[in-house]
């Protein structure tokens, strides 16, 4: 503690423990940020890192498979490679890295110097951070989950001694996932009230940018769809360990408990969660299309009301999940056209993307490749998506490959290559320089070849009827050599991410510095330089329309031929530099670090039934609270 | 420099007053918008219990009676006067949280720390009450473990018990500062914020106490 004080000075806390952090560079600094560019580049480093473990659990897959009989991987081991990957894939590194852009860029569109909270905002990573090294720590134990990143109860929550499934692995779920919960809600809350009240005079609902618009209806799913999940994790966690019945029926002692209730409980959660994933990675390509092609997005606003009409509708359509489980014809019916109502706003939004790319003046640069990538593979994805809503034709496919490619061609072909355009999109203004282009086309063509060989063939091996979660398969059905594709194109995959963790490495030090507008970009983060100066914005900007920082450069003459505007009118960045003494930024915090350092003790006193290691991560995340409680809002020396 | 654009907003635990001030473009304050959004989520994390509890009843009626609780006899264990009288005091205590927010709005810190401490001791009768009730029932009986009655029931009113619990810390934390003179009319906020969080922990009891007590059982 004392190093800490020294590093950081002094600046007295009530509680007379830490000291109020003043720097604001060096290592150090990064464990106590309130810059919401720094959590975004926490958040976005953070989920890399867990996007490149669960590619390694993929990679264990794909050897497992590639051919039949194999013995790579046990079937339990088998189990928790399929449950880490698709967990880590989904709570680790799709919720936080759209986290990621949201807290970056949300921001800078809107024009506001900050988000609405801070520190709350510092606090929701760290409970990411500590909630997934809590649940990857069960490794320690060999018992990480292994019951499907669903955790269907009763096979979850049958108590230990039932050794229905060993080892620690369904506590390590249940209490990790209400751990990452609590930090996507800290989250969701910043997000809609940052929009709601801190965009710049004149930035009305309508005028705000599309990626700004999808980070809010996403907001709302994560803060309504993580209750229900929240209370099914709790249900479970008590049939496990404390023998209740919520989901374990007894019918021989009376017992009618009911395992469908889990799944509706997850469900409401887990298909809303879709959106959650898929709707940032539209509001990317929403924002690299109109750039690259120089055109406005076309029918922007149908845009938005498309995403909206997604949160909305998606709320109905979870039991298209359960349509094996016998709900009945009338719950399947109703299910079963939401289902496929909900492909029109999403097949409004392809149309909307393909016409703004129609007619306009392309430069297919690497984001723009990502992009165009996104349309083709999501639209595939999409596609068969609808075959699913079909309730027969699912009955057929369900448990089988062919879902499992149809939700990597949603969320992989979709997610992930709008992920990969945001990198190379946004790179410029983050750090100020350039990712190289010609490596980028290749982490592209690479990704878009691998992940075809990867999942294409996987919708064949489903209708040839293999099941999926399931750790081998025997010879003759007719699966081999498509599994062997697949195993390759995962290799190739995992070559292009390389190619990406290289690039990254060779453009920080080619430095090919990109100036503040190197896109001839379109929204308001492109008015400041890169990267942007900690108070973001040093005179706040005044917006008119939509797209505001374009028609700030370019006007239309009367044949509707774009004409450059004279530029440097407007510029007040000259005095930026005195205009950022006075500007009031919020002052550090080592609290929420400390409150969010409870959680995972709690949690493995919750796994392990310790109620002293319990108390005492009650202690550490009371003792955080408290003292973050009686924390000065600013520090005093700022003034 | 326009005011519009002070951008510390909150990021404070539960109470931001000192920037109740700041402009904001929907004219209500960072903490309270989110803690209206926090309530909404609230209100789907107890919605999924009830629901359980909904679903469940009356499906465990074999484990009860092997239990030594016959048909009706859940019946007679609840004591209807009892707990409506401490649900009484829970509402109560919502009357006198309004009384604090009055009181500190006009100045009034004498009438602030009557009333904020007659919130926090009303809300710890309904937790006394919550244990003596529990402590009862288990007696004759009924375990977490007993039919689904016994989860759903411990499950559900625990963790209302719960949210009630961190109520009372947060109003002897507003109690606290208002004695060190730190909770002055410019703060009214943040005991209006708290105050919105115990009327719908409140709510939320209307809900489960017409769905427990009322709703006959079986």
């Amino acid at each position: 503690m004392t190093t800490v004080e020294q590093a950081l000075g002094a600046g007295a806390h009530p509680s007379g423990v830490l000291a109020r952090p003043t720097k604001t560079t060096g290592a150090f600094s990064w464990f106590t940020p309130v810059d919401h560019k720094r959590s975004g580049i926490l958040y976005g480093a953070t989920a890399l890192v867990f996007f490149i473990i669960a590619g390694l659990e993929a990679l264990l897959i794909r050897m497992q498979l590639v051919g039949p009989d194999q013995t790579v991987l046990s079937a339990k081991v088998y189990n928790q490679m399929f449950t880490m990957h698709g967990t880590t894939m989904v709570f680790l590194v799709g919720m936080p890295m759209a986290v990621a852009f949201g807290n970056y860029f949300l921001p800078l569109m809107i024009g506001a110097r900050d988000v609405a909270f801070p520190r709350i905002n510092m606090l929701g990573y760290w409970v990411f951070l500590f909630g997934g090294i809590f649940m990857y720590s069960s490794f320690l134990w060999s018992s990480a989950p292994d019951g499907g990143w669903f955790g269907y109860a009763p096979l979850t929550s049958q108590p230990l001694s039932s050794g229905s499934l060993p080892g620690y692995g369904p506590d390590f779920w249940t209490v990790g996932l209400i751990f990452m919960g609590i930090g996507s809600v800290t989250s969701a809350l910043n997000f809609i009230v940052t929009t709601l009240n801190m965009r710049a005079p004149g930035m009305t609902l309508l005028k705000m940018p599309v990626f700004v618009w999808m980070i809010f209806v996403i907001a709302f799913l994560t803060l309504f769809a993580m209750p229900p999940v929240t209370a099914a994790l709790i249900q479970v966690y008590m049939d496990r360990n404390f023998g209740t019945h919520f989901f374990n029926a007894d019918l021989a002692n009376g017992i009618g408990s009911d395992p469908l209730l889990y799944q509706h409980l997850f469900w409401l959660f887990g298909h809303p969660e879709v959106y959650i994933l898929i709707l940032p990675g539209m509001g990317i390509v929403s924002e690299i299309l109109p750039v690259f092609s120089r055109k406005p997005l076309f029918g922007a606003r149908v845009v938005v009301f498309s995403g909206i009409a997604i949160g909305f509708v998606g709320w109905g359509v979870w039991a298209h999940h359960m349509y094996a489980t016998g709900l009945g014809p009338a719950a399947l019916t109703g299910v079963g056209v939401a289902t496929m109502a909900i492909g029109v706003p999403t097949g409004v939004k392809i149309f909307n993307w393909l016409g703004t790319v129609w007619g306009g003046a392309v430069r297919l640069k690497t984001p723009m490749l990502f992009s165009l990538g996104f349309i083709a593979m999501f639209t595939l994805g999409g596609l068969s998506g609808v075959m699913h809503s079909i309730v027969p034709s699912n009955s057929q496919q369900t448990d089988t490959y062919f879902i499992v490619a149809h939700f990597h061609y949603v969320l992989f072909g979709g997610l992930i290559f709008a992920f990969f355009g945001g990198f190379y999109y946004w790179w410029p203004k983050m750090f100020g320089h350039f990712l190289d282009e010609r490596l980028g086309k290749i982490n592209f063509w690479l990704m878009l070849i691998g992940f075809n060989m990867t999942f294409g063939p996987m919708h064949l091996v489903g209708l040839r009827g293999m099941p999926r979660r399931t750790y081998t398969y025997g010879e003759g059905f007719g699966w081999e050599t498509l599994n062997q594709i697949e195993t390759v194109g995962g290799f190739i995959i995992a070559l292009s991410a390389l190619v990406f963790v290289v690039n990254i490495a060779v453009s920080a030090k080619k430095r090919e510095l990109a100036g503040d507008d190197p896109w001839d970009g379109r929204t308001l983060e492109w008015s400041i330089p890169s990267p942007p100066p900690v108070y973001n914005f040093a005179t706040i900007p005044e917006v008119h329309s939509f797209d505001d920082f374009w028609h700030q450069k370019y006007t239309e003459d009367d044949e509707g031929r774009l004409v450059k505007l004279p530029r440097g009118a407007s510029a007040a960045d000259t005095h930026a530099e005195e205009h950022a003494e006075h500007i009031h930024l919020p002052s550090p915090s080592f609290w929420p670090f400390v409150l969010a350092l409870g959680l995972p003790i709690m949690g493995y006193g919750f796994v392990f039934k310790a109620w002293w290691v319990l108390g005492l991560g009650v202690f550490v995340l009371m003792f955080g609270l408290t003292a973050w409680a009686i924390e000065p809002h600013t520090a005093e020396e700022d003034h | 420099m326009s005011t519009a654009v002070v951008a510390a907003g909150g990021g404070h635990v539960e109470a931001a007053g000192a920037h109740a001030h700041a402009e904001t473009n929907t004219g209500i304050s960072h903490v309270k918008l989110a803690m209206w959004a926090f309530l909404s989520s609230e209100c789907l994390f107890f919605g999924a219990f009830i629901s359980t509890y909904l679903i469940y009843r009356g499906r465990d009626r074999a484990a009860l009676e092997s239990a030594g609780i016959a048909d009706g006899d859940l019946e007679k264990i609840f004591d209807i006067p009892f707990t409506s009288s401490t649900s009484f005091v829970l509402l109560m205590s919502s009357l006198t949280m309004v009384l604090a927010l009055a009181a500190i709005q006009r100045a009034d810190h004498r009438g602030t720390r009557i009333w904020l401490a007659a919130t926090a001791v009303f809300g710890l009768v309904f937790i006394a009450a919550q244990v003596y009730e529990f402590t009862n029932f288990y007696r004759e009986g009924i375990r977490l473990q007993t039919g689904l009655f016994g989860p759903t029931f411990y499950v559900m009113t625990g963790l209302h018990g719960a949210h009630v619990t961190v109520g009372i810390f947060w109003l002897l934390q507003l109690l606290y500062r208002s004695l060190q003179g730190q909770l002055g009319p410019e703060h009214a906020e943040a005991v209006e914020v708290a105050g919105l969080y115990w009327h719908v922990v409140d709510i939320v009891w209307i809900v489960i106490f017409t769905v427990i007590y009322l709703v006959p059982y079986s």
